[in-house]
């Protein structure tokens, strides 16, 4: 509507990204954008809680988080002084595959977030005060826990889903298992798997590609993979062997929260897109698609009630969730059961199929505006091996799915004979709804 | 920031609509905001919520765009849209690629006016609500934060949860949503903005030709008695599930227009770490060096605290909460934050600790920047209770601080009499 489009930037490719293999089997992508004053780094690791000994469940996420507990250089209040009085961040965390870090800061301090990022990845002390702090955070976030319904149905479900295997755990660990975990498992699991090879970084914002590589260059120099330990062969992921339905009481709740799901697509899959749209239609699209329409439009049962797709290296979650009043329960799965099976009896319409198409394409221009959302598109390409061009070729990879696509990549996913269904929440709970 | 903000047009049409268009070009989207001058501020007793109620049947559709077309309209051109309901205000906004925005344009001014209220969607929606306030109940820190806004504003409609109490929400009548709507949903009582990649005249020209039409409003709110700050303070207890102590402690802050609301602003941001005016991305700066966490965190009384001054017409509420560390009482960490208190009211503020919370707000807004659905927010909400000079001169005001009103202004809005002291008492055990 505008001619005025000179300086937009386009979408992230070969063409605006700069890549380079540094010496240490790490790689740095970066992207220049000149619009900002700011930038946004996105950084991961090998180390993941799927190397956690079963007695030591959470450790990957408690090792990450101490990371800016102390280092050899600096004390908690430095680090943190530097950070504030810049208005940075910096954060560290674990999931199942990796650990991640990420910060932004303002353009002109660059070279401390690269520097501090380094300093906290290679030379963390682990100071015994603050690990006893930390856990003593940790366990209270536990106790909420306990009391979440959502996030009880979740912790539940992944159980469910995946059992007797590491993506079965919670990051955060069990009060057990954070009360057993001592700074001498956090040292030994620092050695073991926090190492430079495949380590992926990248920087988008207002910064320039040379510096950003100068200064890692620098920061990290020293850093290499000779004293990683020989990763151990992942546990084989199972699929479920027959639907479940579990009830988690906690007393004194006003709303249930329910989870309908099953394992989904890997990311690289080949049926990951057919899936990920079908999702779109299934329970995001509009007013959060076919569930949203059934459950909270139609009949009123809920504020929330969608499906979400989470997909990693190796495997995924396809989840359908809500919250009803406790009443209302069994009415609200009987009412997604019904849709899930439709979802999976005939193919969606053609109407459908073209709205969620249009709707995925058209929502890349909102989610990589900013300096994040462009460091996690790269991040996303470089670390499930896509080429640069990957948003180049996205409509046309999303325009190619057909009905038939999704209704068969559906059934094989949304098996009812291998289902979870849990809720949590207050059974007892008379809600007047 | 100034020079960068201050390159905002503003008109007003006739019938009282206020416009505010800010060319931004760093990509190809467009963010609309309509903001109305109403919110639970302006409920009666009996009808609270009514204002969030209404916000959610102004998505049912209306004869020209029925119910579907609008969802399935805006996702398919890629853009997204969602309203709020607050204390002084109710906003709806889509972010849609630029070359989209036309629809969105029209549907604000269809809905403005042509509200069905159709008996059935209205009772369906009832139960979304009251469903949506079920899942707030499950939080232990809504139940605190609602008692203690209650205890708070004895005297004004402050005292409510913009969701409204569960009582009200089911016996809210049509009637008195569609004269809720009448009455405060017309241009006079809305202000319209918009940022992103368009040409302001040619925008300009096409807002004055969808708008033009609509007949000015002619109600004018009701003028709401502003009560004076507690004399006492009020302690009170909330107990729940779980085994975790969470403290609120609430005092009677000045409204957004007081030049004392910046200087609280700093004082926040010293005693327990910056808050942010982002609502769209932007991330958030930690609050480790800041003097609470130094003193509860640190001493292993507290896992966690925050503390926020929020922009409102009337004086709201400074808070500071803290999630209380299980071997340790609530009470000690009041005694900390009384010390904290104590601190700032006898002994200045050195500078560097001013410029620290001034460089923090600076950063947040670079960061905020990068999302055009921040800008265009920013630009109206600064509207709901002040104009859009406030937002321009947010920064110089933090820079102006000085140690002296710091001191001035901790010893004025920080006394005890000021405060609601809230505490959620866990009944189960806790962990042995």
């Amino acid at each position: 509507m505008n001619t005025m489009k000179n300086n937009l930037p386009s979408l992230p490719g070969p063409e605006n990204i700069k890549r380079f293999e540094l010496e240490n089997g790490s790689v740095l992508l970066c992207l220049n954008n000149p619009n900002s004053s700011s930038f946004y780094m996105v950084g991961l690791l090998k180390a993941a809680s799927k190397y956690e000994d079963k007695t030591r469940i959470g450790l990957a996420d408690f090792t990450a988080s101490m990371l800016t507990r102390g280092t050899e250089h600096r004390d908690f209040n430095q680090i943190h002084e530097l950070l504030e009085s810049a208005g940075a961040s910096l954060n560290f965390s674990a999931s199942n595959q990796n650990t991640w870090f990420s910060g932004r800061a303002l353009a002109e301090d660059l070279p401390m977030l690269i520097n501090l990022s380094a300093d906290c990845l290679l030379h963390p002390t682990f100071p015994s005060a603050y690990l006893e702090r930390m856990r003593a955070q940790i366990l209270t976030s536990l106790d909420i826990r306990d009391q979440d319904t959502g996030e009880m149905a979740s912790l539940t479900a992944d159980k469910l889903l995946f059992p007797d295997h590491p993506y079965g755990e919670p990051l955060d660990g069990y009060p057990h298992t954070i009360q057993a975990i001592t700074r001498s498992d956090m040292i030994d699991f620092h050695q073991s798997y926090y190492f430079p090879h495949e380590m992926i970084l990248v920087f988008a914002g207002g910064v320039e590609a040379e510096q950003v590589l100068e200064q890692v260059n620098r920061s990290f120099s020293g850093w290499n993979s000779a004293q990683k330990k020989l990763l151990p062969v992942d546990v084989p992921i199972t699929s479920t062997k027959e639907a479940v339905r579990k009830h988690i009481e906690i007393p004194g709740k006003s709303q249930m929260d329910v989870l309908i799901g099953c394992q989904g697509p890997a990311r690289p899959a080949d049926d990951f897109l057919a899936i990920h749209l079908g999702n779109d239609i299934l329970g995001q699209f509009g007013m959060m698609g076919r569930i949203g329409e059934e459950v909270r439009v139609k009949a009123g049962l809920a504020y929330y009630a969608s499906s979400s797709l989470n997909s990693w290296m190796d495997s995924g979650v396809w989840e359908v969730s809500a919250g009803v009043n406790p009443k209302n329960t069994e009415k609200a799965i009987e009412l997604i059961l019904e849709e899930l099976q439709k979802f999976c009896s005939q193919p969606v319409t053609d109407e459908e199929l073209q709205d969620s198409k249009s709707h995925l394409v058209g929502r890349l221009a909102l989610s990589l505006e900013s300096n994040a959302g462009l460091a996690n598109a790269i991040m996303g390409m470089e670390h499930f091996k896509f080429s640069l061009d990957y948003y180049h070729r996205y409509a046309g990879f999303i325009n190619a799915i057909t009905a038939d696509d999704i209704v068969q990549a559906s059934r094989k996913y949304l098996d009812k004979d291998k289902m979870i269904i849990v809720s949590a929440g207050s059974q007892a709970s008379k809600g007047n709804t | 920031m100034n020079n960068y903000w201050n390159n905002v047009d503003k008109i007003t049409l006739d019938n009282g609509l206020t416009i505010l268009l800010k060319e931004i070009h760093t990509a190809p989207l467009i963010s609309q905001w309509v903001w109305y001058r109403v919110g639970s501020r302006n409920e009666q007793a009996g009808k609270t919520g009514i204002s969030h109620f209404l916000e959610h049947l102004q998505f049912k559709g209306t004869p020209k765009y029925p119910h579907q077309f609008l969802d399935h309209a805006i996702s398919r051109d890629g853009g997204i849209w969602n309203a709020m309901t607050y204390l002084d205000w109710t906003t709806y906004f889509e972010t849609m690629p630029a070359d989209k925005i036309d629809l969105s344009l029209e549907l604000e001014v269809d809905r403005m006016v042509n509200n069905q209220f159709k008996p059935e969607e209205i009772e369906s929606e009832r139960t979304v609500i009251l469903s949506e306030r079920e899942g707030n109940e499950n939080e232990p820190t809504f139940r605190l934060s609602e008692a203690v806004q209650k205890a708070a504003f004895p005297g004004h409609p402050y005292q409510h949860e913009v969701i409204g109490e569960s009582e009200d929400i089911r016996t809210i009548s049509r009637d008195d949503l569609i004269q809720h709507y009448r009455e405060n949903y017309h241009p006079g009582n809305a202000v319209l903005a918009l940022a992103g990649d368009f040409n302001v005249a040619e925008m300009q020209s096409k807002l004055k030709q969808l708008y033009e039409n609509v007949t000015a409003g002619a109600y004018q709110p009701q003028a709401i008695h502003r009560d004076e700050p507690p004399e006492k303070e009020t302690r009170i207890v909330v107990e729940g599930p779980g085994e975790t102590t969470f403290l609120d402690i609430s005092y009677r802050a000045p409204c957004a227009i007081e030049e004392d609301f910046f200087t609280l602003t700093v004082l926040d941001s010293i005693l327990s770490g910056p808050s942010s005016l982002n609502m769209f991305g932007g991330g958030s700066i930690s609050n480790k060096t800041s003097r609470l966490y130094q003193q509860l965190v640190e001493k292993d009384l507290a896992v966690s605290i925050s503390g926020g001054v929020t922009a409102t017409i009337d004086p709201y509420l400074f808070g500071i909460s803290a999630t209380i560390h299980p071997a340790h009482t609530p009470e000690e960490s009041i005694r900390v934050i009384d010390e904290q208190i104590r601190r700032l009211q006898e002994e200045k503020v050195k500078m560097e600790e001013i410029q620290r919370a001034v460089k923090q707000a600076r950063a947040l807004f670079s960061y905020g920047s990068e999302n055009i659905t921040n800008q265009a927010f920013w630009m109206g909400y600064a509207n709901m209770f002040a104009d859009y000079d406030w937002f321009i001169n947010y920064i110089q005001q933090l820079e102006q601080v000085s140690a002296e009103e710091l001191q001035r202004v901790a010893q004025i809005y920080l006394q005890p009499s000021r405060r609601v002291v809230g505490i959620y008492q866990p009944t189960s055990a806790g962990r042995q």
